[in-house]
């Protein structure tokens, strides 16, 4: 059974790759991520605030106190330059990683606001990296920022990037837009080859003890899924590029759903957290089993055939489903009184 | 001859540069101004950069100079190149070594960066008396007057000292040599292999000790013929002199540059000449020069070659036209008939009788401790030489109104030429000011054809310090070793500094001035003093303003103002054109941060940008306009000392006051930190008491004791100022009692750490707390009154304290505003002490951070009580410190004995019932030695009227018989390393001494250095790859002794543990050692986190807290007491906050992941042994009935 699929232009063996995550940090887990059939993998997300802040710590740590007095004058700490930061060894963990598989290595870089940060994107390119995913991870919370700042501030972001770079370029989003066909349209025009759907944001949560807010964070499980199942429908009708599924992709039935609905790859982290690597292969043989068992040729045979475009009732996915449930819970209410 | 290769560097590199591809061994340990020398080399050595023969030499730090003396002695015997650097009393330790050394005649070059000898007191700066203090040793002593020279003898040494088998010290003026900046031709490697021979190096491993053909060295001898046997080395001495000036010719063939043994220079036919020796000679050179072209028959006589003096040498390098000869020392011999260089010229002269006449020959003294020496004096000395009498035994550059040593000379001359450029820049230690300058010299040493020479002064704050940049430019190689008195360039990077100092002093006229000005350009006339716009007048200097924090914040810069102010000095002082400075600039920035910090790169560039956009010219007026006077900097109450003396010094104008101002023997007055209102926090802390608990924890954390508390009676609000804040005290022990927190402004350093810990949160609103950084300037005038108001509050009776932590905030400390670190973590440890038992303390206080914050001038931090007691502190040295505290108490206890058998021997007289009294007095607790000191009081009152012999001396013993508490203080690097062999054996003596040790885990005051209480795995200053080894564990090694109390501590974690502790050492009759944690900013984080770093190490079992107290052991108890619970977060949580950890980790992760592993186990196991011995018996068979 062919499983190949497109995807930013790559071409990968079957459409289950891993997610941007700490489970690639580790070379050896890499390589069975590989030898149990991943198709692709996307490193851990190299932080805007990571290399800014980073960098600005270190060099007022280091700097502020160096010929700050007479007996000291050569500072506290060794040189600036002896550092090495966060983002050298994510370069260097391309070059071993790319060196380690043969399997496409997509890099990650998540950050919100224009600035030097940007040029890693062309490290990363250099080190070797043959696609970059651009994670826009951000909730806005001033209300003087319109979403039409939003938007262009992420495709300045873009548009800056993909200047820097040949490799094709993905971007992973959060759910929050008010319009995201449109929004997804315009990283289309400003250079993104895919998109990736969608960001699981940590959730809060508040001490109450010690009045403080912290973060919390849980496995996805496959509920979340349908979010993404909408989203993919939606927009596999106007997208020109790859779709990915991120977040709630836990079985078979929740991969060929998403390709489905319209996306190249699913991408899987928690799933893969919670059972092992060997998890790629248990999933690729099941799917395997359920196209033959389907009678279905290839898996692009199936790619977006559920979505907006073809989808024999497209109201699920639209705001008549709203009303469907809705008007259930009614006649659910009815039925208690 | 070769290429030449030009750099800008200071002294201490020019000199390490050589020493370190020379050897093949470096024994290191860290003394300023020496201490960059072996940071250099060890930098380098951790980065594998080879010798000259492509090895890579090996350093390695001891625990004292004594001991890496020692250590090269053993590298030298077995046939190592090795070289070392030092200074001061770090060379004093070395001398036994050096006698061996010599004495075996063994090849050695070891470098010196010269520094004043601790004597009424400690002076990190420069002069000869360390060096002199070697001249008998047999070490052949060679002097460098610049960095140049440093660099170039410093290979002559190296070279020499194989060809003549005599051990060379090379040295060089602290300071003024040592971290002068300046732009030198390098010395290639090539260029050193064509100076030595290798026979010569295998001439000197032939000498090596080996099993392999085995001899002996350090025999014992005898009286038959110890002597001769001394006696065999002067061949070798004789040949020193001319085989030096063969390695300065070979250097002349290899780089062009001439030197003679005793260079002269002068008018051929000089009737006058000045003899001396190191940087001075360069600026008598200068001075020389300018007197030639007046047509005077002047010249100075340079010594290179000190040891051995080679009077052949000298008398042919002299004219013999002189009639006259000044020989200057920068050293004083106390007794001596001269000092040393002027004995050995007087000598020469005497012994060679070359002259018909002979010359007459006065010696003087100048330049102690980096005193100026500038072309003024050695005018003054010249004319002074004209005289038919000129004085002898002179001092110059100081007024010595008491023995009338001193010559005068007009202190306005001024020879500086006009082609060259002169720049003075004010900064503030941590804006980044010296770094930029040092920056500015490289841009225009390195990339135009000018010479180029920087010169730093710094001021002895730790937070901040004032920081004075000299900055020459011109075409000539620059021989001024002394400050810019009259600049064309002058810059005020902090508009504070304009309204206390006397800035624009340092313009000359016609110069361009700059401003760091928080307000608008239009404004910026109306701020200033009528003192500066006077002088802005007067001079015609051109004024200009930039708002650097504004442009440093909109780039993203933070409070780094320093890319900014590089830039302005640039576009406007002319040196080079402006465009081709602002592409040096942006081209340095892109070395400095290109391949680490793409984003440093973008912001200073941007704030380069922005700069030129925001620097404006101000308009003059023709006339002063202002009302305003620059602000006091010592309050008209201040006792006449601080005033005349403290004062001036604060002022800067220190280099004034003549010698009868000082006290003769160093003693100086306590309290006078109070006086000096620095007013340097941006913010300072606000109180809100409608969300206060009244916990006090800000007090006891405050590390400048500039937040207090104070529970007091209603009715002292009388009269409060309005904005006075106060609340009802929530107490059911103590009702209807009023409780302030008060802030002095003026003294706090904004560090933030009160606010941290604070506890206090609003419920509506958590993010507000009681306690809040606001900014000082608004609050300046209100806050001072009140806090004058507060410092009248009658204090709370000592009685409430009661060993809790809360409680003991009510105690006034007698340690304030000290200059310690904006955050320091040691300083509240001192400031309990002076709090709990301030009125009987002695301190000893070991040299290191806490000596220089607690004794450094201008101004000291310790106080007295309104009844005038306080703490007697002292610093004797670094080593000696366990030794000095318990020679303390031992001579106390002999007091009080004196003081017993002198009341027994007077009974009858006292009174029987007195006496008895005292003599069974129970001064167990602090109500006990109060009604001890009233009894005392009364005995004194007694003897006044028994007219005897031994009743005026218990007159003066009579104090003794009320406890004192004494108290050896100190950082780790003396506990655990330095000092180590006497605080063991004090520990040994069961005598009643309290050791605090503050443990930073490195060498704080001297700029970072690895000590043996530095964890596996930390970076620091020669340990740059991560410590190999784990921290030594003190308190266990004091444990072990069974009889002495021992603590760990950590204040941030658990007050009231510190606290106990403090009691029980404080109560234990035998010795007691509390290891208190003291985060740094060496740690490298910000200090307002250190409580909560101190409360990581304590949860991940980093820094386990315990108390082990032998007194348990009667009862049957074991002796240590866990008080911190078993590690509940891993490490690595601890670890991963701290630049010093994850500097290793970042750069070596599998080592440091190894590493850390290993200290994760350390940490646990070392736990688990704690908890064994919690709950077992005593390490060694305790001794109970010594207690």
């Amino acid at each position: 059974m062919n499983l190949e699929v497109n995807y930013l232009g790559l071409k990968l063996k079957s459409p289950l790759m891993t997610g941007a995550s700490p489970l690639t940090d580790n070379l050896d887990y890499v390589k069975r991520i590989e030898d149990a059939g991943a198709s692709a993998i996307v490193l851990r997300s190299l932080f805007e605030e990571q290399i800014v802040m980073e960098e600005r710590a270190y060099h007022f740590h280091v700097s502020s106190h160096m010929d700050a007095s007479a007996e000291s004058s050569s500072g506290f700490l060794p040189h600036f330059h002896d550092f090495t930061f966060d983002t050298d060894h994510y370069l260097e963990h391309i070059r071993k990683v790319k060196s380690a598989v043969s399997i496409p290595v997509i890099g990650s870089l998540n950050g919100i606001t224009h600035g030097g940060w940007e040029s890693y994107s062309k490290m990363i390119e250099e080190a070797g990296a043959d696609a970059l995913e651009l994670n826009f991870y951000d909730l806005p919370t001033d209300p003087g920022h319109s979403c039409q700042d939003v938007e262009s501030r992420y495709v300045e972001i873009l548009k800056s990037i993909r200047a820097l770079v040949k490799i094709p370029l993905s971007v992973k989003l959060t759910p929050f837009f008010s319009s995201l066909p449109n929004f997804v349209q315009k990283l289309s025009q400003n250079g993104a080859n895919g998109v990736v759907l969608f960001n699981r944001l940590y959730q809060p949560d508040i001490d109450i003890d010690n009045l403080v807010a912290k973060s919390t964070f849980h496995f996805s499980e496959s509920h979340e899924l349908a979010l993404r199942l909408r989203w993919l429908a939606i927009l596999e009708p106007h997208f020109k590029g790859s779709l990915s599924a991120a977040g709630g992709v836990h079985s078979v039935e929740d991969v060929i759903k998403a390709i489905m609905a319209g996306a190249s790859t699913t991408q899987m982290v928690s799933a893969i957290m919670k059972h092992g690597p060997t998890y790629f292969s248990k999933i690729e043989s099941e799917l395997k089993k359920w196209l033959i068992d389907h009678e279905y040729e290839s898996l692009n045979q199936m790619r977006g055939s559920m979505s907006l475009r073809t989808c024999p009732d497209p109201s699920a996915f639209g705001r008549t489903n709203y009303m469907k449930i809705l008007h259930g819970w009614n006649v659910l209410m009815q039925d208690q009184k | 001859m070769t290429k030449t290769v030009a750099a800008t560097l200071d002294g201490n590199e020019a000199a390490a540069s050589v020493a370190y591809r020379f050897s093949e061994t470096v024994a290191i340990y860290p003394i300023t101004p020496s201490s960059t020398m072996a940071e250099l080399a060890d930098e380098w050595s951790s980065k594998d950069k080879p010798n000259l023969w492509g090895t890579v030499p090996r350093v390695t730090e001891m625990q004292s100079e004594g001991g890496a003396a020692g250590a090269i002695h053993g590298m030298l015997q077995t046939g190592s190149l090795t070289t070392t650097f030092t200074a001061s009393q770090g060379l004093l330790l070395m001398i036994p070594n050096m006698y061996k050394i010599a004495g075996e005649l063994t090849p050695f070059c070891m470098h010196v960066s010269a520094r004043t000898i601790a004597t009424h007191a400690l002076s990190i700066f420069g002069d000869h008396s360390d060096v002199m203090a070697c001249r008998q040793i047999g070490f052949a002593m060679l002097c460098s007057g610049s960095v140049q020279e440093a660099h170039d003898f410093a290979a002559v040494s190296h070279v020499t000292t194989f060809k003549a088998r005599i051990p060379f010290l090379h040295f060089f003026d602290g300071f003024r040599t040592s971290h002068e900046v300046a732009k030198i031709n390098l010395l290639s490697d090539e260029d050193l292999r064509q100076l030595f021979n290798e026979e010569d190096i295998q001439a000197f491993r032939k000498l090596a000790l080996t099993s392999d053909h085995p001899m002996i060295r350090g025999t014992a001898q005898n009286p038959d013929v110890f002597f001769q046997a001394r006696e065999a080395c002067n061949p070798f001495y004789e040949k020193v002199p001319d085989l030096v000036q063969k390695s300065f010719d070979e250097l002349k063939k290899v780089t062009g540059r001439s030197y003679q043994l005793f260079d002269y220079h002068g008018h051929p036919e000089a009737d006058r000449v000045i003899v001396m020796m190191g940087s001075g000679s360069e600026t008598t050179h200068e001075l020389v020069d300018w007197l030639l072209g007046k047509g005077e028959k002047v010249g100075v006589l340079k010594v290179r070659l000190y040891r051995p003096f080679s009077a052949k040498h000298f008398l042919a390098a002299l004219p013999k036209s002189v009639q006259k000869i000044a020989v200057l020392d920068r050293t004083k011999e106390p007794g001596a008939l001269g000092e040393p260089l002027y004995q050995d010229v007087v000598t020469a002269l005497f012994e060679m009788n070359t002259f018909k006449v002979q010359p007459q020959v006065i010696g003087g003294r100048y330049g102690l401790s980096s005193k100026e020496f500038t072309p003024a004096m050695v005018k003054g000395i010249f004319d002074e030489m004209k005289k038919t009498k000129p004085k002898n035994h002179f001092t110059i550059g100081i007024v010595d109104d008491v023995s009338g040593t001193s010559l005068e000379y007009d202190r306005d001359f001024d020879i500086e030429p006009n082609d060259v450029t002169r720049c003075v820049f004010f900064g503030l230690g941590a804006d980044g000011t010296v770094g930029a300058n040092k920056n500015s010299i490289k841009i225009i040493g390195e990339e135009t054809n000018n010479y180029a020479q920087g010169y730093f002064v710094y001021d002895s704050k730790k937070s901040g310090a004032m920081t004075i940049s000299h900055l020459r430019f011109g075409p000539r190689d620059i021989r001024s070793s002394y400050l810019i008195k009259k600049a064309n360039f002058v810059a005020c990077h902090q508009w504070d500094f304009l309204e206390k100092y006397d800035v624009l002093d340092y313009a000359a006229a016609g110069g361009v001035v700059l401003f760091n000005s928080l307000y608008p350009v239009d404004q910026v006339w109306d701020h200033l003093s009528k003192q500066a716009q006077a002088q802005i007048i007067q001079k015609k200097l051109k004024v200009y303003t930039i708002d650097a924090f504004k442009v440093a914040r909109e780039t993203g810069m933070g409070g780094r103002i320093n890319t900014v102010m590089q830039t302005c000095f640039f576009a406007i002082s002319g040196v080079l054109p402006r465009e081709q400075a602002i592409e040096q600039i942006k081209a340095a920035i892109q070395k400095t941060y290109s391949k680490k910090g793409s984003e440093m790169v973008e912001r200073n560039f941007k704030a380069v940008d922005h700069t030129l956009h925001a620097l404006f010219e101000v308009k003059i007026p023709n006339q002063v306009t202002s009302q305003r006077s620059m602000s006091p900097l010592v309050p008209d109450h201040a006792p006449d000392f601080v005033k005349r003396v403290s004062g001036s010094i604060l002022a800067g104008r220190g280099d004034l006051l003549p010698v009868s101002a000082f006290p003769v023997d160093g003693t100086w007055p306590t309290g006078t930190t109070q006086y000096e209102k620095r007013n340097i926090a941006q913010f300072v802390p606000v109180w809100d008491p409608q969300i206060c608990i009244q916990c006090n924890k800000c007090a006891l954390v405050c590390p400048h004791a500039t937040i207090r508390a104070a529970l007091y009676e209603p009715e002292a609000l009388k009269g409060c100022p309005s904005t006075f804040k106060s609340m009802d005290f929530k107490s059911k022990e103590h009702l209807n009692k009023k409780y302030t927190i008060q802030v002095a402004v003026e003294d706090c350093t904004g560090c933030a750490v009160c606010v941290e810990v604070c506890p206090g949160v609003d419920k509506s609103n958590p993010k507000r707390k009681s306690l809040e950084m606001k900014p000082q300037l608004p609050l300046r005038q209100n806050e001072k009154e009140n806090y004058e108001f507060f410092l009248n509050i009658p204090l709370a009776d000592r009685s409430v304290a009661r060993g809790d932590a809360k409680m003991s905030q009510f105690l006034e400390p007698l340690f304030e505003f000290s200059g310690a670190c904006s955050g320091c973590g040691e300083t509240p440890y001192l400031k309990l002490l002076t709090q709990l038992y301030g009125d009987r303390l002695f301190i000893a206080n070991a040299t290191g951070c806490s000596s220089i914050y607690g004794g450094n001038l201008p101004t000291t931090p310790y106080k007295c009580n309104s009844e005038g007691r306080g703490p007697a502190w002292s610093n004797s040295l670094f080593e000696d410190n366990a030794e000095y505290g318990y020679g303390m108490r031992f001579s106390i206890d002999k007091h009080r004995e004196i003081a017993q058998e002198l009341l027994k021997k007077l009974s009858a007289q006292i009174g029987d019932r007195l006496v008895q009294e005292i003599l069974i007095a129970d001064q167990s607790t602090e109500a006990g030695i109060f009604a001890q000191r009233d009894r005392v009081k009364s005995l004194k009152e007694k003897l006044k009227s028994i007219k005897t012999s031994e009743a005026k001396q218990l007159e003066f013993f009579a104090d003794y018989l009320v406890s004192k508490s004494v108290w050896i203080v100190g950082g780790d690097g003396w506990a655990y390393d330095i000092g180590f062999g006497g605080l063991d054996h004090v520990l040994a003596q069961g005598r009643k001494v309290n050791i605090l040790v503050m443990d930073t885990e490195v060498y704080s005051n001297t700029g970072g250095q690895s000590s043996k209480a530095t964890p596996m795995g930390a970076s620091a200053k020669f340990a740059i790859s991560g410590k190999q080894t784990s921290k030594k564990d003190l308190g266990l090694m004091a444990m072990s002794y069974g009889n002495v109390y021992v603590a760990r501590i950590a204040y941030g974690a658990k007050d009231q543990q510190t606290l106990q502790a403090f009691a029980e050492a404080e109560s234990f009759p035998g010795t007691s050692i509390i290891i208190a944690y003291s985060h740094c900013i060496a740690h490298g984080y910000g200090m307002h986190l250190g409580l909560e770093q101190q409360k990581l190490a304590v949860d991940s079992g980093y820094w386990p807290l315990f108390r082990y107290d032998p007194r348990r052991v009667p009862q049957g108890l074991a002796p240590l007491k866990l008080d911190s619970a078993p590690p509940k977060i891993p490490l690595k949580q601890f670890l991963a906050n701290e630049i010093r950890y994850r500097m290793l980790e970042k750069s070596h992760p599998t080592e440091a992941a190894e590493m850390q592993a290993e200290a994760q186990k350390f940490v646990t196991e070392r736990y688990l042994l704690y908890e064994y011995l919690s709950k077992n018996q005593p390490l060694s068979p305790v001794q109970s009935k010594e207690i």
